[in-house]
């Protein structure tokens, strides 16, 4: 094997046209080399995820970086260790009102962009997407400073704010690409059909939209829940999900916050399983 | 708003609409009466789907008055208004089932019963088995039955279709025609049909409106329009003419039956029915239809309200079972064309023969001579 193998490497290099066998003996190792790639590539993905649940379950005392043994004790009381299920609040707190303001405002923004040609068109198309391609420790800093000459004590209301901030670009975008595909006959054709423009975008326009609407929400939220840069600027001492984790690094951190990133990984993971079932369904239902 | 049973009337008073520096449509007057089945007809780009959507209320004219019966709409949006159109890309909701989609302008009227007159709508298109169906998973041909029953569902006042058939194939498209013809006498509405398609238009319409560059060259009845258009356009785009350049040498006669002596060139004259000219003076173009030309073989005696042009050589025959048509190149005057019923059986002309062509005097038309002879030749649709 070993040895028509590298006849066949030696013919695939020098010679040519390649002779089909080297050409079927080369095919054969990619064959089997891909697969053995691909699952390492997937393990080195993976290796972080299945620490994090593995520890969930660790016996930990102080620090919870040794392996000590296996107990439900960290899963039977998330809360117990001091202020993480307080931090957890905050962040869901935030992670919904900055998901639910930046929806609503970058759905209104994504469809005047496609829809209407105004003065000022282009250069908001633009604009829109530079919270996108600034980098967020800049974003967070110069936030902060602003802040700060207005006055205003870093906190809940500042964070809500830049998370808001940054989730409309995410918004607008997603929402956009939905809002192209959507046919202006549509419109045109409820209001044809004695729907004012208020009925025409819900009966109409926005059930179209909503496929668009939804991933734009989740992804708002699930960008909004995991910032930490920005936040951290902009927070004062008011603590989120992720600075809790990275403040507790420096002293251990405990298990509760790996239950609570496992839960949110499980819980993330049936959501996509709930969505494929009720396509599926739904498919053969027609 | 929902008083219209039996159609209304739709007039335009010298409507315009400009898209910046570009008229669409331009200055023009029209007057459809209720219950009549009125077809716009033109090439793509003449302002013909721009003038329904004015009617609509998707667009607002720049100039001019939109009424139906005799109210004025002009100022009114789109879902204030008691017309309702069949899109030409049917535009059918796809999150909504066939019957929701038919119920959509009930529902937001608040009629009573809605699904009840939605399934009314589709059993008249013959749709009422697909009525839980997604518009999606039905075919082009059945996308248009249940756009018409959307539409017709509304009793509007006036019923408007853009190019409805268009998508459709050949047969599909005959079938159609002849049942979007049922329909409206079945139900007595006021339909508004734009097409680019001559042969649509005559075969539906009781009037058609034939539109070119935002204007309406001629309006009449089918019939009046094939047998006596009044511009070059109009005599090539319906149908096919033989336009010949000439220039008026004597009369009119006077007199019942009076006539024109036309030159049409090489001392050549042809008579031309005074009124069915558009001008009695100076330069014009004298036309006949193919199928008015006859063939025949020697410069024989004629009766004096018979044409006669030639010799002529026959360059083409083309035989096509019910007729055939020949291509006839005579010196001075360009190739003529000339249909022939197949009555004899076969033909007896070949390709190279001399002929003459000759035609009733009564069949020929005259038209202003300042006109381009190709105009509304090759424009899209000539079916």
């Amino acid at each position: 094997m070993s040895g028509t193998t590298a006849a066949a490497v030696t013919a695939g290099v020098t010679a040519r046209p390649d002779p089909p066998a080297a050409r079927a003996a080369r095919w054969r190792i990619g064959e089997a080399v891909v697969p053995i790639i691909a699952t390492l590539a997937f393990a080195y993905l993976l290796v972080p995820i299945v620490y994090t649940v593995a520890f969930s379950f660790n016996d930990s005392v102080r620090t919870n970086l040794v392996w000590r043994g296996f107990t439900l004790e960290a899963w039977r009381n998330p809360c117990g260790a001091p202020q993480v299920c307080r931090a957890l609040v905050n962040s869901l707190q935030v992670g919904l009102i900055a998901t639910a303001v930046a929806t609503v405002l970058g759905t209104l923004i994504a469809i005047a962009l496609v829809r209407y040609r105004f003065r000022g068109r282009a250069l908001a198309n633009l604009l829109v997407f530079l919270p996108m391609s600034t980098p967020e420790v800049v974003l967070g800093a110069a936030l902060l400073a602003q802040f700060l000459s207005l006055r205003v004590n870093p906190g809940f209301g500042t964070v809500v704010l830049a998370h808001v901030m940054f989730c409309i670009s995410f918004v607008v975008v997603t929402v956009k690409a939905r809002v192209a595909t959507l046919d202006p006959r549509l419109e045109e054709a409820a209001a044809d059909l004695y729907a004012s423009p208020v009925q025409a975008f819900w009966r109409v326009t926005f059930p179209l939209l909503l496929p668009g609407i939804a991933a734009a929400a989740l992804l708002a939220f699930s960008l909004s829940f995991d910032d930490f840069i920005i936040t951290n600027f902009n927070s004062g001492s008011f603590t989120t999900f992720p600075k809790f984790v990275y403040v507790s690094a420096t002293r251990g951190i405990p298990p509760q916050a790996n239950v609570i990133g496992s839960a949110m990984f499980v819980l993330a993971l049936l959501l996509v399983v709930a969505v494929q079932l009720v396509t599926v369904s739904r498919r053969r239902r027609r | 708003m929902d008083g219209a049973s039996s159609g209304t009337g739709l007039s335009l008073e010298r409507v315009t609409k400009e898209f910046g520096a570009f008229v669409a449509v331009d200055d023009l007057s029209l007057h459809v009466p209720a219950g009549s089945f009125f077809a716009l007809l033109g090439p793509s780009g003449c302002g013909k789907t721009t003038t329904l959507r004015m009617v609509a209320g998707l667009e607002r004219p720049t100039r001019g008055r939109v009424r139906l019966g005799d109210e004025d709409v002009t100022d009114r949006r789109p879902h204030r208004r008691p017309v309702n159109t069949v899109f030409q890309s049917y535009a059918l909701f796809p999150h909504l089932s066939v019957l929701e989609n038919v119920a959509f302008g009930l529902r937001r009227r608040r009629v009573a019963e809605p699904l009840t007159r939605a399934h009314e709508a589709l059993a008249l298109v013959e749709m009422d088995h697909l009525a839980d169906r997604r518009p999606a998973l039905l075919s082009g041909g059945q996308q248009q039955r249940v756009a018409l029953a959307r539409a017709l569902v509304n009793n509007p006042a006036v019923l408007l279709l853009d190019e409805p058939l268009g998508a459709l194939d050949l047969k599909l498209r005959r079938q159609m025609q002849v049942e979007l013809k049922r329909i409206q006498t079945e139900v007595g509405l006021t339909f508004v049909h734009v097409t680019h398609d001559q042969e649509e238009a005559m075969t539906m319409a009781d009037t058609v409106a034939v539109m070119n560059a935002g204007r309406i060259e001629q309006m009449g009845s089918p019939a009046d329009l094939y047998e006596l258009p009044r511009t070059a356009f109009v005599a090539n785009f319906l149908g096919q003419s033989n336009l010949l350049r000439g220039t008026v040498v004597e009369g009119p006669s006077v007199g019942p039956g009076s006539v024109l002596a036309v030159d049409v060139g090489t001392g050549r004259r042809v008579l031309v029915p005074t009124e069915r000219a558009v001008r009695t003076e100076g330069e014009v173009l004298v036309g006949v239809r193919p199928e008015k030309l006859h063939l025949v073989t020697r410069d024989e005696e004629v009766p004096w309200d018979v044409n006669v042009v030639g010799p002529g050589r026959v360059t083409d025959v083309a035989f096509s079972g019910v007729s055939t048509q020949y291509q006839v190149a005579v010196p001075g005057l360009g190739t003529l064309g000339v249909f022939v019923q197949n009555i004899s059986g076969g033909g007896e002309v070949r390709v190279g023969d001399e002929v003459h062509l000759a035609c009733a005097v009564r069949h020929a038309f005259g038209l202003d001579g300042a006109e381009d002879v190709a105009s509304g030749v090759a424009e899209d649709g000539a079916a």
